[in-house]
């Protein structure tokens, strides 16, 4: 019927990424503050501290290892963030899609608008963490910039999967139920703080089915100065992830703002 | 050949659920004209401004502009309506100025045109001054104001704004009203939702009165009151707090009559009879003025209608 159901991107999405980067460039100095001293404290907390009794782990000082593992659930937990809290504002308090769709803008446009920031956001706070980390030392530069277009990907494929819970819920508290649910355990269980193989054989195979295993595989090598093993593999599944996770946020928003 | 329509709506159906929202709604707004869709909280003006919008996907029915439905029109037409919707649905973290900018981004419009388009909507709404300030220092006024520039940033043939003074002192809605008048002679077509009688008295060329989700009658205001309402009409109240005439005294002695409430609306071209009778008991309060629009909702969309429609 009308072309507003379009659920497949076009250049719309682009001037809803520049408002969501005009609406950042104002808050500019906290937000960066925030991106550069988080990962501060984890990188000194864990990896001096707990590296102090740990020592190496896989071949490497423990502040390395870390380092990449926390890369990686930077740009997890700040597109998480960006698809939950600040999009549900968007969608629901301010009602910014609504007048979205007041003008040539689509569904699919707003989508992919929101996603490619949430992969922009991520990627803002995952590189913070690689230059405090290069500070410490903790990353080879040799394939370090390869790690670039994984952070993004990594950010795209979690604001996907956040969003869509997002078009789903009636209010702020449900996010809760998706934090213990999901994101959590994947910080815990994703290889972040500890190889996967120190985990036994079934939780092990649980994780590599879970996104954030196959960013981590990905980047730690990449930041370390090795190239990954597999890399069709963890692709493949972060790729699924993205591309699922865009679909039912696409059908799930359609549903809830066109009625 | 006639002009077309700019607006046309042919047998617009929608249900939720079961519940029917819109019930075969037809209406055609000319090119200029200011169009009002009146009705009560309920009776499906916003659907109606939804479904033009593609907000609300239609049950059955056809939307039409400028002849061609808007199915057919690349982005459902978007860029030839501009949208004040109910709550503004401004950008709270933008300056004035700035939710200007960024709308007409939305519409692919370049920064000079943008920029210069910008001027002119904010002087015309007279909001120049506040151009840099945050949206927050805004009275709810100038809010409307805004939120009517920012829906004309592309320059549309069709305007359409869901209540757009619901809220409003009277001050800031007579401003409105004369701004909206000058878009109208300035040749934007204007369709608007409203339950104020009085604006949709002043500021439409026709008037549609909607009820459950169906077009009870659309004519200028004052044919609609010349056709529906004999002549003038005289209230009546009681002090006391009593419902007036309870003996209906006035039954077979006037052209037609109309309960609302505490109050009981006489209409007729010779209410004089009428007046004498209950002036001479102390407890009546009366009034005796021309009809109004509000006179017409009041008998097309008034308690007995629903009774007789349950």
């Amino acid at each position: 019927m009308n072309r507003q159901n379009s659920l497949f991107p076009g250049w719309g999405a682009l001037a809803l990424v520049r408002r969501n980067l005009l609406v950042w460039r104002k808050l500019l100095l906290p937000s960066l503050l925030g991106n550069f001293i988080d990962p501060l404290l984890y990188l000194l907390a864990l990896g001096y501290g707990l590296g102090h009794y740990v020592g190496r782990m896989e071949g490497m000082p423990y502040l390395t290892f870390i380092a990449s593992g926390i890369v990686a659930s930077s740009a997890m937990n700040t597109a998480t963030f960006e698809g939950l809290y600040s999009a549900y504002t968007r969608m629901a308090v301010q009602q910014t899609y609504l007048s979205l769709l007041a003008t040539p803008l689509q569904i699919g446009d707003i989508v992919m608008g929101e996603l490619l920031w949430c992969a922009v956001k991520g990627a803002i706070s995952a590189v913070a963490i690689v230059l405090v980390a290069a500070f410490f030392g903790a990353v080879d530069w040799a394939w370090a910039w390869l790690a670039l277009p994984i952070i993004l990907l990594t950010g795209f494929v979690f604001g996907a999967m956040a969003l869509a819970v997002t078009a789903l819920s009636r209010s702020y508290d449900f996010f809760m139920y998706y934090f213990t649910l999901a994101i959590t355990p994947m910080f815990l269980f994703c290889g972040v703080f500890y190889p996967l193989h120190s985990l036994p054989k079934l939780a092990q195979m649980l994780a590599g089915l879970l996104p954030l295993t196959h960013a981590v595989l990905l980047l730690r090598p990449l930041l370390t100065g090795h190239l990954p093993s597999q890399v069709p593999l963890h692709l493949a599944v972060l790729g699924a992830y993205g591309l699922f996770g865009y679909g039912i946020a696409a059908y799930l928003l359609r549903r809830r703002l066109l009625r | 050949m006639p002009t077309l329509p700019r607006l046309e709506l042919c047998a617009l159906h929608k249900n939720y659920g079961g519940r029917a929202v819109l019930q075969g709604v037809s209406l055609a707004v000319g090119v200029g004209e200011c169009y009002a869709l009146l009705g009560p909280n309920g009776a499906g003006k916003s659907t109606t401004i939804r479904c033009i919008q593609g907000l609300t996907p239609l049950t059955s029915g056809t939307i039409l502009l400028d002849g061609l439905p808007l199915a057919q029109w690349p982005a459902g037409g978007h860029e030839f309506m501009g949208v004040v919707p109910q709550g503004d649905q401004l950008d709270p973290d933008f300056t004035v100025e700035e939710n200007l900018w960024i709308y007409g981004r939305y519409f692919g419009l370049p920064k000079g045109q943008i920029r210069q388009r910008s001027r002119e909507l904010l002087a015309l709404m007279m909001l120049t001054e506040y151009a840099h300030r945050p949206l927050q220092v805004l009275s709810g006024g100038m809010r409307r104001r805004l939120a009517v520039a920012r829906a004309l940033i592309h320059a549309p043939r069709l305007l359409l704004l869901d209540e757009p003074t619901t809220g409003l002192d009277p001050q800031a809605r007579h401003l409105l009203w004369t701004r909206l008048r000058t878009l109208q002679r300035e040749g934007v077509t204007l369709l608007l939702t409203t339950h104020y009688l009085d604006e949709a008295e002043r500021l439409a060329d026709r008037v549609g009165i909607l009820d459950g989700g169906i077009l009870l009658a659309e004519d200028t205001p004052s044919m609609l009151i010349r056709t529906h309402i004999p002549g003038d009409v005289l209230e009546l109240r009681r002090r006391d707090g009593m419902l007036p005439d309870p003996e209906n005294w006035h039954e077979g002695r006037v052209a037609a009559a109309e309960r609302a409430g505490d109050t009981l609306l006489l209409f007729d071209r010779d209410l004089d009879p009428a007046r004498a009778h209950f002036a001479a008991e102390p407890q009546y309060q009366l009034l005796l003025r021309p009809a109004t629009l509000e006179d017409v909702f009041l008998r097309l969309t008034g308690r007995e209608l629903r009774e007789e429609a349950s």
